[in-house]
């Protein structure tokens, strides 16, 4: 039984106030809050286990790497990978996509096209402009309707042998718009286009079955999962892993380096150079378990709850509108008021103790696409509640009070 | 008045007000009152760009003061700059440049300078004392 109550007990940070008012923290798609568990976990391998991992063969090191190791485990049968090397640790999800992007620059030639969608996050459309630079190969766009959905009639008829890969997002972060990905990966497939899937937005609410879908990448970030800043996973087929150059050079990627010549390290080492975040790295997979312990189903069902209840609430205010009306939603809902900027509303409502973000959400083409400087976005996490959200509407509503 | 004056009297103004709301209030109406900028200096090239609302100064010379004239698409970011131009309009390149902005501290809007806040204001002030360094500069 999900008891929402018992769940925000286990988050200190929710318990305090802002600027004199309990904090209402609705910026869930920017950074998700830590749990007990995972702030206590990098306490714990400070405290107890701290070593270089892969090198040591002392038994602190020997403590550290098998943590890394059943992290990446814990991970693998999170996404249900076929093997746990397939499972790349980075910085985040934007390392990870450029580390593709990068590995791809020397498969796709001139007159290739890699294809993003219009509800691209910048960070999945700047590393492939960097890499159509190197190439010449050109960048398609799938356009998206008023709605803020992709259309697939569009993908359809852009789609040709000359893709290469398609990179597009689970779920929008500006708007929410859950993505019909297996019908994009299907679809690119059968013209030969590997596909790479952000799920930096999707991994916070729900569970991802990377054989299943049959992505070639699905790449997220650590933070926005409830664990650490710093840490993000690349999944890739073993396949495709192999086939990719290295992405940076350095030690534990190598098996071998003389003058002349240095041979890569097997996988996942090889795409793992230096010494990474081991902390950050190991406290991912306690993140992972605690939210598997909370249970998606719950997650899901509850946040669905908070995202009627919270478009219901917000429609009673005049002169607003929200962006993203798909059918297939997460729990964002990005909204602006008539003759007010997004920028003011937040600026007032942080007065009132309530965090949610105001601006492009770094995806300028949506909001071009809208013909606005941005909007305000509350996006909900499973410990958020509909009390909040009533907090949330009525300092909406003396916002707009002030501000009209 | 010089510069220090009308700063020290905003401030008198601003400390008449208990909590923030009515602060801010006043410095929403300060925004609506502010003077339109002529829409032909709403250029690129007077544009300010913070990361989420823009602003756009432009500056003339008037009997060896420098005029200012300003706005922003965010109403309180405008109030904020209806202070900064009252302070800094009409007053000699020389002075704009030896003033500070500590009144902005003062009268508790301090958070909206900070870089982090990436409203523009930062690069605004930047701005004010550029064009005073470039009147001086080509006297």
């Amino acid at each position: 039984m999900f008891d929402v109550q018992k769940v925000r007990a286990q988050f200190p940070i929710l318990s305090q106030t802002v600027n004199g008012k309990p904090l209402v923290y609705f910026d869930n798609g920017a950074t998700a809050q830590k749990p007990q568990v995972v702030i206590d976990a990098i306490s714990q391998y400070y405290s107890e286990i701290n070593a270089n991992i892969h090198r040591g063969v002392h038994t602190l090191s020997q403590l550290a790497t098998d943590a890394y190791e059943v992290s990446r485990n814990t991970i693998q049968k999170h996404l249900n990978a076929k093997h746990n090397h397939e499972i790349i640790f980075t910085s985040g999800t934007t390392q990870g996509i450029n580390l593709v992007a990068n590995g791809f620059a020397s498969i796709v030639k001139a007159g290739d096209e890699v294809m993003v969608s219009a509800l691209e996050h910048h960070s999945n459309i700047v590393p492939w402009q960097f890499m159509c630079e190197r190439t010449g190969a050109k960048l398609v766009v799938i356009p998206m309707n008023d709605k803020g959905e992709l259309i697939l009639s569009e993908f359809d008829r852009l789609l040709s042998e000359k893709t290469k890969i398609v990179a597009v997002n689970h779920i929008s972060n500006a708007l929410g718009t859950v993505n019909p990905i297996k019908y994009i990966i299907d679809k690119a497939h059968s013209v030969g286009a590997a596909v790479l899937i952000d799920g930096a937005q999707a991994t916070p609410h729900l569970r991802p079955d990377v054989q299943e879908l049959d992505c070639d990448f699905y790449v997220f970030s650590g933070h926005k999962v409830c664990g650490p800043t710093g840490v993000g996973i690349l999944y890739g087929k073993e396949s495709w892993l192999n086939q990719l150059p290295p992405y940076q050079g350095g030690g534990e990627m190598i098996k071998e380096v003389t003058f002349e010549k240095t041979t890569y390290a097997e996988l996942p080492h090889k795409f793992e150079a230096g010494t990474p975040n081991i902390e950050a790295g190991i406290v991912l997979g306690t993140a992972i378990d605690y939210l598997n312990s909370v249970g998606f189903d719950n997650i899901a069902k509850y946040e669905k709850e908070l995202l009627e209840y919270g478009t219901k609430r917000l429609q009673e205010i005049e002169g607003l509108k929200i962006y993203g009306t798909g059918e297939n939603k997460a729990s964002v809902i990005s909204f602006n008021i008539e003759g007010i900027h997004p920028y003011d509303i937040g600026t007032i409502i942080d007065k009132l103790g309530i965090a949610v973000r105001t601006g492009h959400h770094c995806t300028q083409p949506i909001m071009n696409y809208f013909n606005i400087p941005g909007t305000i976005r509350a996006s909900f996490a499973f410990y958020n509640t509909k009390e909040e959200i009533d907090i949330f509407v009525e300092a909406v509503k003396k916002a707009q009070r002030m501000l009209s | 008045m010089t510069i220090k004056e009308i700063q020290n009297e905003i401030i008198d103004e601003f400390s008449m007000f208990d909590d923030w709301d009515e602060r801010f209030q006043y410095v929403i109406d300060l925004g609506k009152d502010l003077p339109l900028i002529d829409e032909q200096f709403k250029t690129d090239e007077n544009t300010i760009k913070g990361c989420q609302s823009k602003v756009w100064v432009h500056a003339e010379e008037k009997n060896g003061n420098i005029i200012f004239t300003a706005d922003s698409d965010a109403i309180i970011t405008k109030g904020i700059i209806a202070i900064l131009v009252r302070a800094f309009s009409n007053q000699s390149p020389k002075s704009i440049l030896e003033a500070d902005t500590d009144f902005i501290d003062e009268i508790g809007l301090k958070e909206h300078l900070s870089p982090t806040r990436a409203n523009g204001l930062v690069s605004m002030i930047k701005q004010i004392k550029m064009y005073a360094l470039a009147f001086q500069a080509k006297n």
